[in-house]
């Protein structure tokens, strides 16, 4: 594998969370670590599961295979495998990867000296995943509550689960998920086109400077962030969107049982105008 | 700049606030009720507070006393025009007569529908009412079993104490609307309480109950073949399933996967008995509640002029099974049949509504194609 000639001295040991120097290797690329060996671990046992799980299930089509959590009926229990246990399991397998995976990130930041705004920002998906199947289903009680592992039966668990409420675009987190959503992909959008074309003003004249940049927001909309400041705001934006998209169904049902559209009626009741 | 900011962060704040105190949160633990396959996420979800409250208010009143059989002989025989209840024993007749007092006027007495000086007349309009009212009735118990089964209706389940149910609707004129150039709001965009307090169509009622606009909007191709139904009539759909949902205290999974809302393979069976209750509602209010427009003065008639309506919530007020499934006919078994077919009435009731079929059990039969 090549290596550019500065990134040898990058490549330092030690700074592991665990496990001291074993496992503090590099193996091509990529760096190993303890939490690369139990990354690795957690994927493989779990994707082997869904394969258990799809072959005892009715069909092979990709688009079909499921893997369902078990029934409510079973509470915060452990399930029979065949009725949800493998959920379970796969559940466990995924947090262990996802959790081994941002702490690979930190381990690397370490060995760099760089801050951990990376597994942090991981960190927020993380939290996204375990509040859909972990702590909204303790808060309702069942495990049944997770949704389930398979590309159209998930989805049919968040149409129903919307039309549980009866009208979930009236639910505040939401709301404000989706806004972070669309303003994340705006924002990549613009910083990306900004970039581009102060690096790109022409063949035969010299790429411009961050001022052109700042510049031209100035004159388009009065003020520019900055060059760090729109790393700032884009990554706010994207932990935003992926944190009240939690808020949003963590608040369905633990902290809201009723219609979405029923519960703006504190704004309808609000005492300047009722 | 700083001012308006800080002006900016105090609203937010206090927004913030009142939406935290006053929007009624829920909390845990809540109760859910799994419908179908684990995971799909047909289930309701239901505060257990909440329910506890609504058991206590839904209770069926008790009898003023028990149903007896008697051998006196028929009121017609000592009343005059008694024209659909003259069949009755004379003591089940007075019987029938103080209930229905205490179901709809309990503050009230006979003078609230009869002349008291001459109790066979029928100069108040009320009575005139009254007796369509047990006519409609008998059509519900009679006709509808596919809906109301064994369970069936009295005048309390309507009326729960007052003279005018507290769910009925009439045409909905809405709120004053600037003419000409100005922008339309189409029929909807109010907070609207019949429809949950969504900004869909405020009206569903007078095309979908009143008249027999087809509620079905999803197309049964995989590619348009025909012009398709508008946005706005699908929404008008949606609010009439808003309120369907909200009548029942139920939510869209109650009887719909809604990853096909329209197919009735993947329903639950307590689709079939609300697409019966749809037709039910359509036929009192066509053939038993508009007959009845000439005879209810203006001020009893809706802004337009209407006469007033049923819609689920007339019955449902907020509960899946009206009064909790309980039934009242097996006390007040001259409602359950019109008086041709009670000549059998000395026999006692059938047993308790303990074991009657409820709306939350499978009905068997097939919907009627007719329905899409």
């Amino acid at each position: 594998m090549a290596m550019l000639s500065f990134e040898r001295k990058y490549r330092v040991r030690g700074g592991t969370l665990i496990g001291g120097d074993l496992f503090d290797f590099w193996v091509g690329p990529f760096y190993c670590g303890f939490f690369g060996v139990t990354t690795i671990f957690f994927a493989v046992l779990g994707t082997l599961l869904i394969l258990y799980g799809a072959a005892l299930g009715p069909t092979w089509n990709i688009w079909l295979i499921s893997i369902a959590p078990p029934d409510i009926s079973y509470g915060l229990a452990l399930a029979p495998l065949k009725e949800g246990g493998l959920w379970q399991l796969i559940t466990i397998c995924a947090i262990g990867a996802f959790v081994s995976w941002a702490l690979r990130e930190v381990e690397i930041s370490r060995k760099l000296g760089i801050g951990y705004h990376v597994p942090v920002a991981f960190g927020v998906a993380i939290f996204a995943y375990v509040t859909l199947v972990v702590i909204r289903p303790v808060l309702l009680g069942a495990w049944g509550h997770g949704f389930p592992y398979g590309i159209f039966s998930h989805l049919d668990w968040v149409s129903n689960v919307g039309y549980q409420y009866l009208h979930f675009h009236y639910n505040p987190a939401h709301m404000l998920g989706v806004t972070f959503f669309f303003t994340t992909t705006l924002a990549l959008a613009m910083h990306g086109g900004l970039i581009l074309s102060a690096s790109n003003p022409g063949k035969g004249k010299t790429v411009r400077t961050p001022e052109y940049e700042d510049t031209f927001f100035r004159d388009f909309i009065g003020y520019s962030v900055g060059t760090l400041g729109i790393h700032r705001m884009g990554l706010f934006l994207a932990l935003s969107a992926g944190f009240w998209s939690a808020v949003c169904i963590v608040i369905s049902g633990p902290m809201w049982t009723r219609s979405w559209p029923e519960w703006w009626n504190w704004w309808l009741e609000l005492p300047i105008w009722s | 700049m700083k001012i308006g900011l800080a002006f900016a962060a105090i609203v937010g704040l206090f927004l913030t606030v009142a939406m935290l105190v006053t929007a009624g949160w829920d909390r845990p633990p809540v109760v859910a009720e799994q419908v179908g396959y684990r995971g799909l996420a047909m289930e309701q979800v239901d505060n257990p507070r909440m329910e506890a409250a609504l058991v206590a208010l839904h209770q069926a009143p008790e009898a003023i006393y028990p149903w007896a059989p008697s051998d006196l002989p028929p009121a017609g025989e000592f009343y005059e025009n008694l024209q659909v209840l003259g069949h009755l024993p004379e003591d089940q007749f007075l019987r029938l007569m103080t209930s229905i007092t205490e179901w709809i006027v309990p503050d009230g007495d006979c003078g609230y529908c009869h002349n008291l000086e001459n109790l066979a007349s029928d100069e108040v309009y009320t009575k005139v009412i009254a007796r369509q009212m047990l006519e409609m009735t008998w059509a519900i118990n009679e006709d509808w079993g596919d809906h109301v089964g064994d369970t069936g209706v009295t005048c309390y389940t309507c009326h729960r104490g007052q003279p005018i149910p507290s769910e009925i609707w009439f045409t909905e004129e809405g709120p004053p609307q600037a003419a000409g150039f100005a922008a339309s709001r189409q029929g909807q965009n109010i907070a609207a309480a019949a429809v949950g307090m969504t900004s869909l169509p405020y009206d569903p009622f007078t095309p979908l109950l009143g008249g027999t606009e087809s509620i079905r909007v999803e197309p049964r191709t995989a590619l348009p073949e025909t012009p398709g139904v508008s946005i706005q009539e699908t929404e008008r759909t949606y609010a009439l399933m808003i309120h369907m949902s909200q009548s029942l205290g139920v939510n869209c999974t109650f009887c719909h996967n809604t990853r096909a809302m329209a197919s009735w393979e993947h329903s639950t069976p307590q689709r079939i008995t609300a697409w019966h209750g749809i037709q039910m509602v359509r036929s009192l209010n066509e053939d038993h509640l508009l007959p009845l427009t000439s005879l209810f003065p203006d001020e009893r008639l809706g802004p337009l002029g209407d006469v007033a309506k049923v819609n689920c919530g007339t019955c449902h007020q907020g509960i899946n099974q009206p009064l909790l499934g309980q039934s009242m006919l097996p006390e007040f078994p001259s409602l359950a049949q019109r008086p041709e077919e009670t000549a059998a009435m000395e026999e006692p009731a059938d047993e308790p509504a303990a074991d009657e079929p409820a709306a939350d059990e499978p009905v068997e039969e097939e919907p009627d194609p007719a329905a899409e």
